[in-house]
C-alpha cells in the first residue's frame, strides 16, 4: 500500500514539477555516454558558430594578398600558413565554412522539402502519379551524383546558386524514394485508417498524419547528405566547376595546394582537406545519433 | 421511429486472383437512436467489412457493389468524397479493433483528440485542448491531464481504447461503430470497456453498431442482434428472444455453443467453417453445415422474412415450418 502510494508520488513529482529538467538530465546522460556523438555534436556547433561569425575570428582579409608572406609555412602570425599569393590559410578556411556550409544547408533544405511532400503523396496516391514519380527519380538516378552535379553546373554556368540547386537535384532521389517507401509502409498501418475514418481528406492523412511517421529514417539521410553535399561541393571547385575563385572555397583551396604538393608546401592542401573530412564526419556521426534520439519508441530505454 | 441508419441490400465484393469474394450479400438491417445493435458471427463472416462498408472505406480490391446506406436521409453511397469527410468521425464515429495501434505513435494521445475537435468542431488550440483533457475524464482515464501528453505506446491496451472511445465520441456522432473493441483486451478490462461505451451511448443517446463474436457480450450489452453467416445476414432479432428462441439453424448453434456454467451438458461446436466465398453459387450458405437442409437451400437464396416482434430470419425451412407466421 505505501509502496503504491510511493510510486503514485514520485509519479507526481517526476512530471508535474521537474519535468523540463529531467528531461535535460536524461540529454545529458544520453551525451555521456555517447561521447563520439557529442563530439560530433560540439564539431558542428563549432562549425556553425564559426560559419555565422566568419568575419570577426578571421585574423586576415581572406581574399587580400600579401606579397611579402608568399608560401609560408604555419607559424605564430599565420597558424596554417600563406598561399601563392600570400594570403593567410586560416582566415580563407574560415571564410569558406560560411560559403560551404550555407550551401550545402539550402541544398538539403530545398531537396528535402521538395522530397518530402512528393515522395508522400507518390506513396499515398499510388496508381499514375506514383509512376510518373517514379520514373522521374529513376531518370535522376540513373546519372551517378557527381556526374549529375557536373552536368547540371556546367549547364547552368558555376554561380553559388546553380551549385545549390545541381546539389539540391542530387540529393532529392534518395528522399522521395525513401519517403514513398515509409508512406507504403505506414499508410497500411491502422491509425492510417483511423485518421481516414475520423474524416480526415486524404492529402491531410499524407501530409499531416503519415508524413511526420516517415520522418526518422530522412533525418539520418538529411544529416548524411550535408556531409555529402560538402564533400560534392568540394569535389565540383576541385575539377574548376564549383565556386569561382578569388572567393575561398574548402575544394577549390585543396585544388590549388595539390598543385604545391610536389614541392612541399603540405599545409596548402591538408588544412583545407582536414575541413572537409571533420565537416564530413562530424555529419556523419550526428546523423547516426540522430536517428536514435527522433525515435520515440527508443526514448527511455537505454 | 425511423432508423437512424438503414443499411438496404448491401453488398461487397473483392476482386482477388482466384476470383470475386462476395465478403458481404445483400445485408439488409438498420439501427435506431439509443439502441445497441449487436453483429455477430465468426471470423469471416464479413462483420469488419460491414463496418467499413457503412464508412464508405472499402478498399480495392473490395466494392461495394450494390445496395443503399440511408444515414440521417443522406444516401451515402451517392454523396461526394468532401461530405462523407465531414460525416466521418463527426456523425459516424469507429472504435477500432486495435486501439493501440490505431494511434500515431508519434503523436501524444491528448493531442490526437484536439486535432480531432479541431478538424470538425473548428475550435481553437486552447479550446481544443480543454475539450480533449475533459473527453479523456469521461471515458474515466485518472489524471487525464498527464496521460494526454503520453504516447501510445506509454499507455496500456485498454486505456488506448478509452482514448479511442474519447475519440469516437468527442465530437458527439449520431451513430458510433465499434469493431470488436475489446479483442486486444483481457476479458475484465473488456468487461469495463463495454460497460463504459453502453453507458456513454445511453448519455449521448447515440446508435451504436457492436461487432463481435462473442456471444456473452451480446448478451450484456445488445438491445438487438444481427446474426451473420458467410457474409449474408441469418437472423435480426431483439437479444431476448435470440437467447430464449433462436429461429435460424446457425443461430440456435451458436447459442448451443455457449459454455454454461448452470447445466451438465457438453459443448456443442458448429459442424464444418465458414464455406469459401469465392465464386459462390447461389443458395443459402449454410446449407452444407445445415442440419434442416431442404432442397430449396441449394438452388435458392433464402429471403429475409418478418417473424413476430420484428424479428428476421433467412431459413427456407424455418419459413416452412411456419413457425414465423
Amino acid at each position: 500500500m505505501s509502496v503504491v502510494a510511493q510510486d503514485v508520488a514520485d509519479d507526481r513529482d517526476d512530471d508535474a514539477i521537474v519535468a523540463p529538467t529531467a528531461r535535460w538530465r536524461r540529454a545529458a546522460r544520453w551525451l555521456r555516454r555517447n561521447p563520439v556523438s557529442a563530439a560530433a555534436i560540439v564539431v558542428i556547433g563549432l562549425l556553425v558558430f564559426i560559419a555565422v561569425f566568419a568575419p570577426v575570428l578571421e585574423p586576415y582579409k581572406p581574399d587580400v594578398p600579401d606579397p611579402m608572406a608568399v608560401l609560408k609555412p604555419p607559424s605564430w602570425a599565420h597558424p596554417l600558413g600563406t598561399d601563392g599569393f600570400g594570403r593567410d590559410v586560416l582566415s580563407r578556411i574560415i571564410d569558406a565554412t560560411t560559403l560551404d556550409l550555407s550551401i550545402a544547408l539550402a541544398a538539403t533544405l530545398v531537396a528535402l522539402s521538395i522530397g518530402m511532400v512528393v515522395g508522400a503523396l507518390s506513396g499515398y496516391r499510388g496508381g499514375w502519379v506514383d509512376l510518373i514519380v517514379l520514373r522521374l527519380v529513376d531518370v535522376l538516378m540513373a546519372f551517378p551524383a557527381f556526374v549529375l552535379a557536373m552536368g547540371i553546373t556546367a549547364a547552368l554556368g558555376n554561380s553559388i546558386a546553380n551549385v545549390a540547386i545541381a546539389l539540391s537535384m542530387t540529393q532529392l532521389p534518395a528522399y522521395i524514394r525513401l519517403v514513398r517507401g515509409e508512406m507504403l509502409r505506414v499508410r497500411t498501418l491502422e491509425y492510417a485508417e483511423a485518421a481516414v475514418s475520423i474524416g480526415n481528406p486524404s492529402w491531410r492523412v499524407a501530409l499531416v498524419h503519415l508524413l511526420p511517421n516517415c520522418l526518422p529514417p530522412l533525418t539520418v539521410q538529411a544529416t548524411l547528405a550535408m556531409g555529402y553535399a560538402v564533400l560534392t561541393m568540394a569535389s565540383l571547385s576541385f575539377i574548376g566547376l564549383g565556386i569561382a575563385p578569388p572567393q575561398s572555397e574548402w575544394g577549390s583551396m585543396t585544388a590549388d595546394g595539390a598543385t604545391y604538393m610536389s614541392t612541399g608546401e603540405w599545409w596548402l592542401f591538408v588544412f583545407p582537406g582536414v575541413a572537409i573530412v571533420v565537416t564530413v564526419l562530424a555529419f556523419n556521426l550526428v546523423g547516426d545519433a540522430l536517428r536514435d534520439l527522433l525515435d520515440p519508441r527508443l526514448r527511455g530505454t537505454r | 421511429m425511423s432508423a437512424l441508419l438503414e443499411v438496404e441490400d448491401l453488398s461487397v465484393e473483392f476482386a482477388t486472383d482466384d476470383g470475386m469474394v462476395s465478403a458481404v450479400d445483400g445485408v439488409t438491417l438498420s439501427a435506431k437512436a439509443g439502441e445497441i445493435l449487436g453483429i455477430v458471427g465468426e471470423s469471416g463472416s464479413g462483420k469488419s467489412v460491414l463496418i467499413s462498408a457503412i464508412l464508405r472505406l472499402v478498399r480495392p480490391p473490395g466494392r461495394i457493389v450494390s445496395g443503399r446506406l440511408r444515414f440521417e436521409g443522406n444516401d451515402l453511397l451517392a454523396l461526394p468524397e468532401a461530405e462523407l469527410e465531414a460525416i466521418r468521425g463527426a456523425r459516424i464515429a469507429l472504435v477500432p479493433q486495435t486501439p493501440r495501434t490505431s494511434l500515431n505513435p508519434l503523436m501524444t494521445v491528448g493531442r490526437q483528440v484536439e486535432r480531432l475537435l479541431r478538424l470538425h468542431r473548428g475550435m481553437d488550440k486552447r479550446a481544443a485542448r480543454e475539450a480533449a483533457i475533459a473527453m479523456l475524464e469521461r471515458v474515466r482515464i485518472p489524471d487525464p491531464k498527464r496521460r494526454a501528453g503520453q504516447y501510445a505506446h506509454e499507455l496500456s491496451g485498454g486505456m488506448c481504447q478509452r482514448v479511442m472511445i474519447a475519440m469516437a465520441l468527442a465530437t458527439e456522432p449520431r451513430l458510433l461503430l465499434a469493431d470488436e473493441p475489446t479483442t486486444g483486451l483481457d476479458v475484465s478490462i473488456g468487461a469495463r470497456i463495454l460497460e463504459l461505451l453502453r453507458q456513454l451511448g445511453e448519455e449521448s443517446g447515440a446508435a451504436i453498431i457492436l461487432v463481435t463474436h462473442d456471444l456473452g457480450v451480446v448478451a450484456q450489452t445488445c438491445h438487438r442482434v444481427a446474426v451473420m453467416h458467410a457474409g449474408q445476414l441469418s437472423e435480426l432479432a431483439g437479444v431476448d428472444e435470440l437467447f430464449e428462441r433462436p429461429l435460424h439453424p446457425y443461430t440456435r448453434a451458436l447459442v448451443r455453443s455457449i459454455p454454461r456454467i448452470d447445466q451438465q451438458i457438453a459443448l456443442q461446436p458448429i459442424a464444418g467453417a465458414v464455406p469459401s466465398l469465392v465464386n459462390v453459387r447461389s443458395g443459402c450458405r449454410y446449407v452444407r453445415r445445415c442440419p434442416d437442409a431442404l432442397a430449396a437451400c441449394r438452388r435458392q437464396r433464402p429471403p429475409l422474412i418478418a417473424a413476430a416482434n420484428g424479428r428476421r430470419v433467412a431459413c427456407h425451412a424455418v419459413e416452412q415450418s411456419n413457425v414465423v407466421r
